[in-house]
C-alpha cells in the first residue's frame, strides 16, 4: 500500500517525461498521454475503493513522521476529485491529439498538460500546507507554458493577465503560510487544526484567514477577483481551455474547503457569511456576464464563474447537507465544463468560428452532434434528470433547510438565467440558417490574422472523448445516488475531521514509539 | 552585447560560478545550499555568458538541449524517490552507502538524497537557461 498514493503523482510526471523524450510523431505523444491518464484513472479508482471501504489513507514521504515530514493523505473528497481529474485528463489528452497543432505538440504540449495534472492531483492529496503551495507553483508554471505555447500576440496578452493575477495570489498564499508557521511552528494541516485554536494572538489568525481567502479566491475566480478568467480563456486552444475551465478554479475551491474546515474552524460565522454573499454575487455576475457575450468560449467562461458561486454558497451555508451539495456540484461542474468546452471546440471546427453571428445551420448538418450539445447544455441549466438538476436541487434543498430565503431566490433566479445564454448558443449556432456571408466572412478573417490552426473536420479523436463524457454525464444524472452518498461522506469528513486527523497522526505513532523517549 | 570587457570577464565568471554552484550542491545536504540554489547559480553563470556572447554560444556551452536537461533531472529526482519504494520504505526515504566507513568515522556518505539534489540541479539549470535562451533567440 506504500506506493499507492505517491503513484498518483508519479504516473503523470513519468507520462510528462515519456511524452517528450520518446522520438515519435505528434499522435504517438498524444497516445502516450492517453495511456498515462488511463493508468491514473485506474489507480484513482483503486484509491476511491480503498477510501470508501477503509476510510482515509495516508502516507509519509521519506519515512519522516507526521508533523515533521510531508504527509500525503486522501479522504473521500480528495479521492472523488482525483477520479474526476483523471477522467478529464483522459478525455482532454484524446481530444488534443486532433485539436492541438503539431507545432504545439512538438513544443511539449502533452508534457505540460501532464505536469499540470500532476500539480492538480498533488494539491488534492497533500496534507502539508507548504507542499500545497508547491503544487500550486507546479500548476502555475505548467499553465504558463500552456498559455504561451505556440503563442501569438492575443494569447500572450491573456497569458500575462493570467500569470500576473495568479502571481499575486501565490505571494499572498506564501505570506499567509509564513505567518501561520510563525504562529504555530507547524505546516502539517492536521497538526495545524489542533494548534491554531491554541494560538494566543487570535487577531493575527483572522488576518491569516483573510489572506487565505483572498489567495484561494483569486485561484477560484471568486467575485471581485474573477476578471482574469474571461480575459484569458478565449485566447487558447480549446483543449487547454477545457482543462483550465474544468480543473483550475476547482482546485481553488478545494483549497478553500480544506483550509476553512480543517485549519480554521468550520463554524466561524463571519467567514461563512463572507463565503455565502461572495458566492451569491459571483453566481449572479457569472450569469449576467454570460448573457452579454457572443463568443461561445466567453459565454462558457462566464458560466465557469457562475458555477463557482453555487459551490461557495454550499460552503457558506455551513451544514453537512450544504457542503455535500457543494461537493456534488463541484464533481458535476468539472465534468460538464470539460464536455462543453470540447463541444465548443467541435462547433468552432465545423462552423469555422466561435462568434455566434457567424455560425448557423449546424442542426441541419449534424443533428446527432446537436443533440449531444443540447444534452450537455440542458445538464448545465439543470433540467431533470441530468446531473446539473441534482446539483442544483441539492443546493436548493440545503438553502431551504437553512430557511435562507435570499439564497433560494438567487439560486433559482441564477439557474433560470443560465438558460438564456445557452439557448442563445442553441438557436444561433444550431437552429438558425447558416449566414450567407459566413464563408466569405471567415475567409476574410483568415486573411487578416492568419489562424493558428486550420479548421479541419473533426475526426474520431474529437468525437470519442465527447461521446464518452456525455455517456458519463447521462449515467451521472440517471444514477446520482452513489455520488450523492459519496459527496455526503466527503462533507461529513470535512466538517468532523477526526478520522482525517487520526489517519495522519497514526502514521506518526509507528516510527515514534521506538525512537522518542 | 558587443563589449570586449564584458565578454572577457564573463568567460572568467562562468567558470567560477559553475564551480561555486557545484560546491553549493555538494554541501547542501547538511548546510545551507543544495540542488535548487546551486542550479540557480549555475544558470546565472550561463546567462552571464549568454548575455555577452549570444544565445548560439550559450546553447553550445550547455551542450544538451535544455529541455532534455530538465527531463533527465526530473527522472533522476523521481528515480531517487522510487528506489526506496522498491525496498518497501516510504517514497524518498534516504538510502545510504558509506564508503570506507570505520567504527568511528562514517567515511564518504553517498545516498539517494544526492541523486535527488543533482536531479533538482539539472531541472533548474535546464529550466532557467532554457527560458532565457528562448527569449534571447526571439529578440
Amino acid at each position: 500500500m506504500n506506493g499507492l498514493l505517491i503513484s498518483c503523482l508519479l504516473i503523470p510526471m513519468i507520462t510528462a517525461v515519456a511524452s517528450f523524450v520518446v522520438p515519435a510523431s505528434a499522435t504517438t505523444r498524444g497516445l502516450i498521454s492517453v495511456v498515462g491518464s488511463t493508468l491514473l484513472l485506474l489507480l484513482s479508482g483503486v484509491v476511491l475503493y480503498q477510501v470508501a471501504t477503509h476510510g482515509p489513507l495516508s502516507n509519509q514521504m521519506g519515512g519522516w513522521p507526521a508533523p515533521m515530514g510531508i504527509t500525503l493523505v486522501v479522504d473521500m473528497l480528495s479521492a472523488l476529485l482525483i477520479v474526476v481529474t483523471a477522467i478529464v485528463a483522459v478525455c482532454v489528452s484524446l481530444f488534443a491529439i486532433d485539436d492541438v497543432s503539431e507545432e504545439r505538440i512538438e513544443g511539449g504540449f502533452f508534457t505540460f498538460l501532464n505536469m499540470l495534472i500532476a500539480g492538480v492531483v498533488g494539491a488534492f492529496i497533500t496534507g502539508d500546507l507548504f507542499n500545497l503551495y508547491v503544487w500550486f507553483e507546479v500548476m502555475l508554471i505548467s499553465t504558463f507554458a500552456l498559455l504561451v505555447l505556440g503563442g501569438n500576440k492575443v494569447q500572450l496578452d491573456g497569458a500575462v493577465k493570467y500569470v500576473a493575477i495568479n502571481l499575486i495570489s501565490t505571494v499572498l498564499l506564501l505570506a499567509a503560510i509564513g505567518l501561520l508557521y510563525g504562529l504555530t511552528g507547524t505546516l502539517n494541516m492536521a497538526d495545524l487544526s489542533v494548534r491554531v485554536p491554541q494560538v494566543e494572538n487570535q487577531g493575527l489568525v483572522s488576518v491569516v484567514a483573510v489572506l487565505f481567502l483572498i489567495a484561494f479566491g483569486i485561484k477560484a475566480a471568486v467575485f471581485p477577483l474573477y476578471f482574469w478568467l474571461p480575459a484569458s480563456y478565449h485566447t487558447l486552444p480549446i483543449s487547454v481551455t477545457a482543462v483550465f475551465a474544468a480543473l483550475m478554479t476547482k482546485v481553488g475551491i478545494y483549497a478553500l474547503m480544506r483550509t476553512f474546515t480543517l485549519i480554521f474552524p468550520a463554524d466561524n460565522e463571519a467567514i461563512n457569511a463572507t463565503l455565502l454573499y461572495l458566492g451569491l454575487v459571483t453566481m449572479v455576475l457569472g450569469v449576467f456576464g454570460a448573457m452579454t457575450h457572443s463568443d461561445i468560449r466567453r459565454i462558457l467562461a462566464f458560466h465557469v464563474i457562475g458555477s463557482i458561486g453555487f459551490m461557495l454558497v454550499g460552503m457558506g451555508l455551513g451544514s453537512a447537507l450544504a457542503m455535500g451539495a457543494a461537493i456534488f456540484y463541484m464533481l458535476h461542474g468539472i465534468l460538464i465544463k470539460a464536455l462543453l468546452f470540447m463541444i465548443a471546440g467541435i462547433v468552432g471546427k465545423l462552423g469555422g468560428s466561435f462568434e455566434l453571428s457567424k455560425l448557423g445551420g449546424l442542426y441541419q448538418e449534424r443533428p446527432g452532434f446537436s443533440m449531444v450539445f443540447l444534452l450537455a447544455a440542458l445538464s448545465l441549466i439543470g433540467i431533470p434528470p441530468l446531473s446539473g438538476f441534482w446539483a442544483k436541487v441539492l443546493v436548493l434543498e440545503a438553502g431551504l433547510h437553512h430557511d435562507a430565503a435570499l439564497v433560494v431566490t438567487v439560486v433559482v433566479l441564477a439557474s433560470l438565467l443560465t438558460f438564456i445564454p445557452l439557448i442563445r448558443i442553441w438557436s444561433e449556432a444550431f437552429w438558425k440558417a447558416k449566414p450567407i456571408d459566413a464563408v466569405v466572412g471567415t475567409d476574410a478573417a483568415h486573411h487578416k490574422n492568419p489562424p493558428t490552426k486550420t479548421f479541419a473536420k473533426p475526426d474520431h479523436c474529437s468525437w470519442l472523448p465527447v461521446l464518452g463524457l456525455s455517456a458519463i454525464m447521462i449515467l451521472f444524472g440517471l444514477l446520482p445516488g452513489k455520488v450523492i452518498e459519496w459527496s455526503d461522506v466527503a462533507a461529513e469528513g470535512l466538517l468532523t475531521p477526526t478520522r482525517y486527523m487520526e489517519t495522519v497522526m497514526q502514521t506518526t505513532a509507528i516510527p515514534d514509539s521506538g525512537e522518542v523517549q | 552585447m558587443n563589449s570586449l570587457i564584458f565578454s572577457t570577464i564573463s568567460r572568467l565568471l562562468v567558470g567560477l560560478m559553475l564551480l561555486f554552484s557545484l560546491f553549493l550542491l555538494w554541501r547542501g545536504h547538511n548546510e545551507p545550499g543544495g540542488g535548487f540554489i546551486g542550479g540557480l547559480v549555475a544558470a546565472a553563470g550561463i546567462i552571464v555568458y549568454g548575455l555577452a556572447e549570444g544565445p548560439a554560444l550559450m546553447r553550445k556551452l550547455l551542450r544538451f538541449d535544455p529541455r532534455k536537461l530538465v527531463l533527465v533531472g526530473l527522472l533522476m529526482a523521481v528515480g531517487s524517490g522510487i528506489l526506496p519504494l522498491l525496498q518497501g520504505d516510504g517514497f524518498l526515504t534516504g538510502m545510504w552507502l558509506f564508503i570506507g566507513a570505520t567504527a568511528t568515522d562514517k567515511g564518504l556518505a553517498l545516498g539517494t538524497p544526492l541523486i535527488f539534489d543533482i536531479g533538482v540541479y539539472l531541472v533548474v539549470v535546464g529550466g532557467v537557461a532554457g527560458m532565457v535562451i528562448a527569449m534571447e533567440e526571439e529578440l
